[in-house]
């Protein structure tokens, strides 16, 4: 199977600093692709989404668990078995994802929102 | 009149209207009229989820939203009407007269459609759409969040 890709969602700049961010720690480039939701209908969120994740296998990472970007992204994913939402990215998530693409998309997935789960802490 | 906000943006529920408008208006419930998510228990499901628990989500087809409107504008909280297109929302309103105000939040970029606000597309269809609306006494402006200042349908021209 090929690697799975990661499309990271987000409204406004937040994806593109999100993916900018990871690729500068992580040194891998090309493994994730930034879509914002600014100026989009609803439409042209998901045409974005759909251009970014192509047929293939990947992790649709949004930023909220509510809003357009997340509406989008689940209409995408619906009838694709090999597609997969995670909610809530942040970084810790998608460095550790990068790393982790050879896993089948459900693994992906669910190993990503551990992860970024795990990464959320109190003092 | 608990309906507070009648609204047209074609995300229908997003951040704007759950928190930008809601939270200042206390809102306590949103109709969203829209036919084809009445028509579809996945779509209804995906909007729930984008709601909190606090505010109810109604679903109405245009026909039935007209029928219950009263009943919307009698509810003790505060409500937000919402439809994702202009035709919908004038349908409602001359279905469901007198409406005072309409908001448009959020038309974004379809072909055919030219460039009014940052959020704002329309053709000139839906712009005589809405000069209709306001022929029939509807004050249309365009707004996108309550902090912004409301834009007056003859500046969308």
């Amino acid at each position: 199977m090929n690697d799975v890709r990661g499309i990271v969602v987000a409204h406004g700049s937040l994806a593109s600093a999100l993916v900018q961010e990871a690729e500068q720690i992580s040194g891998q480039a090309g493994v994730l692709t930034a879509v914002s939701n600014r100026g989009c209908g609803r439409e042209e969120i998901e045409e974005r989404i759909r251009e970014a994740a192509g047929d293939g296998p990947a992790v649709i990472f949004v930023d909220m668990p509510c809003g357009s970007c997340f509406f989008a992204a689940m209409r995408v994913a619906r009838d694709r078995d090999a597609q997969r939402v995670v909610t809530g990215v942040n970084l810790s998530m998608l460095l550790d994802f990068v790393n982790n693409r050879s896993l089948p998309p459900a693994d992906a997935a669910t190993r990503a929102a551990g992860k970024g789960t795990e990464a959320i802490r109190k003092s | 009149m608990p309906i507070v906000l009648h609204r047209v943006d074609d995300r229908l529920v997003h951040g704007q209207v759950v928190i930008g408008w809601g939270r200042p208006l206390d809102i306590g419930f949103i109709a969203l009229v829209d036919d084809a998510v009445v028509a579809s228990d996945w779509e209804r499901e995906l909007y729930r989820m984008g709601v909190p628990t606090e505010i109810e989500l109604i679903f109405a087809g245009v026909a039935d939203a007209a029928r219950l409107a009263g009943q919307w504008r009698a509810d003790p909280r505060n409500g937000i009407v919402l439809t994702a297109d202009i035709p919908t929302m004038s349908a409602f309103c001359a279905a469901a007269a007198p409406v005072e105000r309409v908001n448009l939040g959020g038309i974004h970029h379809k072909p055919g459609r030219t460039q009014r606000l940052p959020y704002i597309y329309l053709t000139d269809e839906e712009y005589h759409l809405l000069e209709e609306l306001a022929g029939r006494g509807t004050a249309v402006t365009a707004q996108d969040l309550p902090t912004t200042t409301p834009v007056p349908l003859a500046d969308l021209r």
